[in-house]
């Protein structure tokens, strides 16, 4: 199982957490994980200004995947969304893949056949039995009770996604957590997105719609959140505190990307899983783990 | 209630919109409202909601949808569009709108930035040495600080910013 690795921009920079603890979970499961320095943006945060300047930014990693001939794994949900949907227009439209040809020709590319692009947490849950993941875990998490947020594009929009998980009822990741042992509690608007594309628009409207989720996640009394998107963790973890302040409200959620859960699952370290780096502190809940 | 101006209406919008991806199927709106109830943004703001600026598009108020803070106001996260009754691809005609607004001269300075700097250095977080020593750190391997191929495919960008 190989693939071309998709890191995008958030993540490197902003979410050195997650990739340490994808990369540590990844190799654990046997996952190899091919860098790729040359690739650029997905596309996905110019879409909303200049779609035809996003699709040729994912056409243009997804040449770079075919290049090598492999498949694409991301860990951001945005990335998974632009990528897979840009795979799906070349092919169904040849019009737009002339257009998109016809530039990449300067750099030397020509986007030829479909190239396949996964979320990891999808291959998690589709492409690697449940029993090998647990064959990898060394504890359990039993007594930590996770609510898990799905975020908007690791499944919309569903007619890219094949239905691999459900829209209205996902489950994927809910296994992957109970899984650990740790107990999945449900809460009341578990789709609703973290606002997150709108944060550079109108900070306060993104702020209240991520406080919304807080709320009822706090009132369903989860120890902490799981996540499959650096985005949605710019929200949570990275203005957790912010919302606090404008709303006067406290939460002291620790936000875990869902690799930190699977890789504390499977006996790595604190500092392996970047668990230092996340801004919600999480020392506290899961000492009992590291012990 | 205010009284709805069709003077200001422009009757092509409407085909406009038809022959666009996304805009094609939005005459079949039957005004249910599965989307006001299932937009994020409705619950924390009701000045936006989608059934709105379909209706408003429908009646050909162009300038109206193309100049409203609105349409960036949707942070196209689908459950509009994986609900409706009527196959109306919502979201995907909120990414319409914001194109054709970009066209028109309309554009928030927070997406302005976003998109000037994902044009001209190929990410949204450029990656220098100083990341990279912090990537190195954590025991990550390092990246370019440099996009190799963004300028070429870009070259509007470059030719704006006065290359370099």
């Amino acid at each position: 199982m190989k693939y071309a690795f998709f890191l995008g921009c958030t993540i490197p920079a902003r979410s050195r957490n997650y990739e340490l603890s994808a990369r540590k979970v990844a190799e654990r499961l046997g996952i190899e994980l091919v860098d790729v320095p040359e690739f650029m943006c997905c596309g996905f945060p110019v879409r909303a200004g200049d779609q035809p300047a996003a699709e040729l930014m994912a056409a243009y990693n997804l040449c770079l995947a075919k290049e090598r001939d492999l498949p694409l794994l991301t860990l951001c949900s945005s990335c998974a969304s632009a990528l897979t949907e840009t795979a799906h227009r070349l092919s169904e439209d040849g019009s737009l893949r002339d257009e998109v040809n016809s530039r990449l020709a300067k750099v030397g590319l020509e986007y030829r056949g479909r190239v396949k692009v996964r979320h990891l947490a999808r291959v998690l849950f589709e492409d690697i039995p449940a029993g090998r993941i647990r064959d990898r875990f060394q504890k359990s998490l039993s007594g930590l009770s996770i609510a898990v947020h799905y975020g908007c594009h690791y499944l919309k929009p569903s007619k890219i996604y094949d239905g691999f998980d459900g829209v209205e009822a996902p489950e994927s990741i809910d296994r992957l957590v109970a899984l650990t042992g740790a107990r999945v509690v449900d809460y009341p608007e578990k789709k609703r997105c973290c606002g997150g594309p709108i944060l550079p628009v109108d900070e306060k409207v993104a702020l209240s719609v991520a406080r919304n989720k807080l709320e009822d996640i706090a009132r369903a009394g989860a120890d902490a959140m799981c996540l499959v998107c650096p985005f949605c963790s710019v929200m949570y973890d990275g203005n957790q505190k912010s919302i606090e302040a404008e709303y006067d409200a406290v939460y002291h959620l620790p936000v875990l990307y869902l690799t930190q859960i699977l890789g504390m699952a499977m006996g790595f370290s604190r500092k392996e899983l970047g668990l230092n780096m996340n801004v919600v502190k999480t020392k506290k809940l899961l000492a009992p783990y590291f012990e | 209630m205010e009284t709805i101006d069709m003077d200001r209406a422009d009757p092509g919008f409407q085909k406009e919109l038809a022959e666009a991806p996304g805009g094609d199927r939005i005459s079949a709106c039957f005004m249910c409202r599965t989307c006001v109830a299932s937009c994020p943004i409705t619950e924390v703001n009701e000045t936006f909601h989608p059934l709105r600026i379909i209706r408003m598009a429908l009646y050909g108020f162009k300038e109206d949808v193309l100049s409203s803070d609105f349409i960036w106001l949707c942070s196209s996260c689908y459950a509009c569009q994986e609900r409706c009754p009527q196959g109306v691809g919502i979201a995907d005609f909120m990414t319409l709108l914001k194109n054709m607004a970009v066209r028109e001269g309309y554009m928030p300075a927070g997406i302005r930035v976003q998109q000037d700097l994902v044009k001209g250095e190929g990410r949204i977080y450029p990656i220098d040495d100083f990341d990279n020593k912090k990537r190195a750190k954590a025991g990550l391997p390092p990246l370019p600080t440099r996009c190799r191929d963004v300028a070429v495919l870009f070259p509007e960008k470059r030719a704006a910013s006065g290359g370099e």
